[in-house]
């Protein structure tokens, strides 16, 4: 594009947002619909102190994972915003 | 004077005295607070809005009784403001107006559209306050010795003071006040019974650590005296993977998808905010969340190892009759069992006469007969009693039962109000109505929304039915609202028909199937009969992915939205400046 330095790159901006979107969202399956329900039995083998671990993830860790990823996407975007130029 | 009324005078009082502050002046203030409210404070507002009356009280109970097999709740309904926030929020807010049907109507230029969504958004708010006022039917008719439906009547007094008056500005600040009082009241009594099984101040520690003084892990030793006494184990579930998954997601999307929940992102300055907001909304609600599961597995233990094989002692002159059976060597029932059993919540029936009171499972090695009924709710309730907490700690729970109550009936009261004075009165009958006009249509609503909610909550006093109908909610908000915001901001292409064949293809499959199989003929149904072996929980999420699939083919064969339309999508997708784009914002300018 032929923007001048200072204007915002709004063609660049949303592809990596659907990127993160997409990556973000592949770890919220994993923790959640995989080591919670469908990888369970496999995971219930392994312990967290004395809970086996798919157990705990359905219970407890999906929940802590859920909040790490919020609060990651929001820093990312800051970030992908400042690289782009885009003020929000 | 009672403990309980001190706690629940102190905060009626205290959410009125927010109330008379927190006036709104404008539809602005009234529908979205003045877009003006601090992301930590959204965050807070958010929680407690989203945590109802069953959140506060049954969950627990809940995971209590179905183990494993609970954790659909727990991820169910956290996982949705992952969501909500990487996938809805801060879209929303940067499209800049008041309410969920306003966004499916100007993104789709067709007041069909528009009233499709606010058919959705009144059929899920409604059925989901029914199960919050009759909640604060029984907590008054239970705990303050007024009858059920003068409690309603407070309740319904209570937050018309505050909903009529302060709309969502008044909402806002008392929910904030109403989560401290609820995460207070939870937490506290979670700590002492944690301390009192695992020896471990924090419930998510002792959730995973050994039993107080032996050997082996809390979690492990439930399983086994579970089992053995005849109950399902706790750590895994009969139901299918299958059936786990589609509930899991139906709440999950439903989360997403149920627009009291939406319209709370609405009420922050800008689209950062909006995802910052979704995070610490999660953070307040994972604080009850993650205890929720540990508080369940510590009572069920400890109910079981205070009342399995206990000499029944009647709550009549307890005192002396508990004396009286430890004199002959015998274990007395505890007290927490005979204060609790004129509620009802608790009950003993002595179908052997043997005087001892048994608690079985289905599958008994010793073939006798389950003796002992616990209420879910009793989970919750009893724990300060049980972890022999001081008096004014069971007050405290009460109120913060009834903080969760009202906030969430508040929440939805927002919605019911904007749909009827803004999304019918103002974009689609009279157009030009003025800003005061519609502020005081809005309060009117509002009120005339109390009035209906309270006889809604009389109505369905039978909670079995409640329970039945939250299925549907979540259903149809997965099935009809969320597909068509999904797309709406991340398809361009998706176009008016695709919309409405896809709102009606979520709406009317998932209504049919759970009317079905909770209300109708098929109540008696065994899985195998079910579409799938999916339940009724879980269909929302099957019929979710019909409905996308029917919006995408049905928008490629019919033509593209026009440019307008394509300019606003590209646009929303972007934080910063918002413009006007022609047919889209030519019912309404957006807000900044």
């Amino acid at each position: 594009m032929a923007d001048a330095p200072e204007s915002p790159d709004r063609k660049g901006y949303w592809p990596e947002v659907i990127r993160l979107t997409l990556t973000l969202l592949a770890i919220w399956f994993l923790v959640s619909f995989g080591a919670g329900i469908l990888l369970r039995e496999f995971l219930d083998q392994f312990h967290i102190g004395g809970a086996p671990l798919g157990f705990w993830f359905a219970q407890n860790g999906s929940i802590y994972v859920f909040v790490a990823l919020i609060f990651y996407y929001c820093a990312a975007m800051n970030r992908l915003e400042k690289k782009y130029r885009i003020e929000g | 004077m009672d403990w309980t009324l001190i706690w629940v005078l102190g905060t009626f009082g205290l959410y009125i005295g927010i109330a008379l502050w927190a006036r709104a002046g404008s539809t602005n203030d009234f529908y979205v607070a003045g877009h003006g409210v601090h992301p930590v404070v959204n965050g807070m507002a958010t929680a407690a809005d989203w945590m109802s009356a069953a959140s506060f009280l049954s969950m627990a109970g809940l995971i209590a009784g179905m183990g494993y097999g609970g954790s659909v709740y727990l991820m169910g309904w956290t996982g949705g403001y992952v969501l909500l926030a990487l996938l809805l929020a801060p879209f929303l807010r940067e499209f800049g107006k008041f309410t969920v049907p306003d966004f499916v109507g100007d993104r789709y230029y067709s007041n069909t559209a528009r009233l499709v969504a606010v058919v959705c958004a009144l059929f899920v708010s409604f059925t989901y306050i029914a199960g919050q006022m009759s909640g604060v039917g029984i907590a008054f008719s239970r705990f303050l010795g007024v009858d059920f439906n003068t409690g309603i009547f407070f309740g319904m007094a209570i937050v018309f003071v505050y909903a009529v008056l302060g709309g969502m500005k008044g909402v806002t600040y008392t929910q904030v006040a109403q989560y401290v009082v609820l995460i207070f009241a939870y937490t506290v009594p979670a700590i002492f019974i944690s301390l009192m099984i695992t020896d471990n101040p924090i419930p998510q520690l002792g959730f995973i650590g050994n039993i107080k003084g032996e050997d082996i892990s809390m979690l492990q030793k439930l399983d086994e005296t579970v089992k053995g006494l005849g109950f399902e184990s706790y750590l895994a579930s009969t139901k299918t993977s299958f059936d786990i998954f589609c509930i899991t997601a139906a709440l999950m999307f439903g989360t997403a998808g149920l627009p009291h929940v939406i319209i709370r992102f609405f009420t922050v300055p800008n689209a950062a905010d909006a995802r910052l907001s979704a995070g610490w909304a999660l953070v307040f609600i994972a604080i009850l969340y993650t205890v929720a599961p540990a508080v369940g597995a510590f009572a069920r233990h400890n109910i079981i190892e205070s009342v399995n094989e206990t000499t029944y002692v009647p709550a009549a002159d307890y005192a002396a009759g508990s004396q009286r059976v430890s004199e002959a060597g015998e274990s007395p029932s505890p007290a927490w069992f005979a204060n609790w059993e004129s509620t009802g919540l608790v009950a003993f029936d002595d179908k052997n006469g043997d005087g001892q009171m048994q608690i079985r499972g289905p599958a008994a090695p010793d073939g006798l007969e389950n003796e002992v009924t616990i209420n879910n709710d009793i989970y919750v309730l009893a724990n300060p009693e049980i972890a022999q907490l001081p008096e004014w700690v069971i007050g405290l729970v009460v109120a913060g039962g009834l903080a969760a109550a009202l906030s969430t009936a508040a929440g939805l009261l927002m919605v019911i109000s904007s749909a009827i004075s803004h999304d019918l009165c103002r974009r689609t009958f009279f157009k030009n109505m003025s800003d005061k006009t519609e502020l005081r249509v809005a309060r009117v609503a509002a009120a005339g929304a109390v009035i209906a909610a309270g006889f809604m909550g009389i109505y369905s006093a039978d909670l079995a039915f409640v329970a039945q109908v939250v299925a549907f909610a979540f259903g149809l908000a997965a099935a009809s609202l969320f597909p068509v915001i999904l797309l709406g901001i991340f398809w361009k292409r998706m176009n008016r028909e695709g919309a409405i064949a896809s709102m009606l293809t979520g709406l009317i499959p998932t209504f049919a199937y759970i009317w079905h199989f909770k209300l109708g003929a098929g109540k008696t149904a065994t899985p195998d009969q079910w579409f799938l072996g999916v339940s009724p929980e879980g269909i929302g999420f099957v019929v979710m992915i019909l409905s996308m699939a029917v919006g995408i083919a049905v928008s490629l064969a019919t033509k593209p939205p026009p440019q307008d339309i394509q300019d606003l999508v590209e646009d929303i997708r972007i934080p910063g400046k918002r413009r006007s784009h022609g047919i889209a914002d030519s019912g309404m300018a957006p807000v900044d």
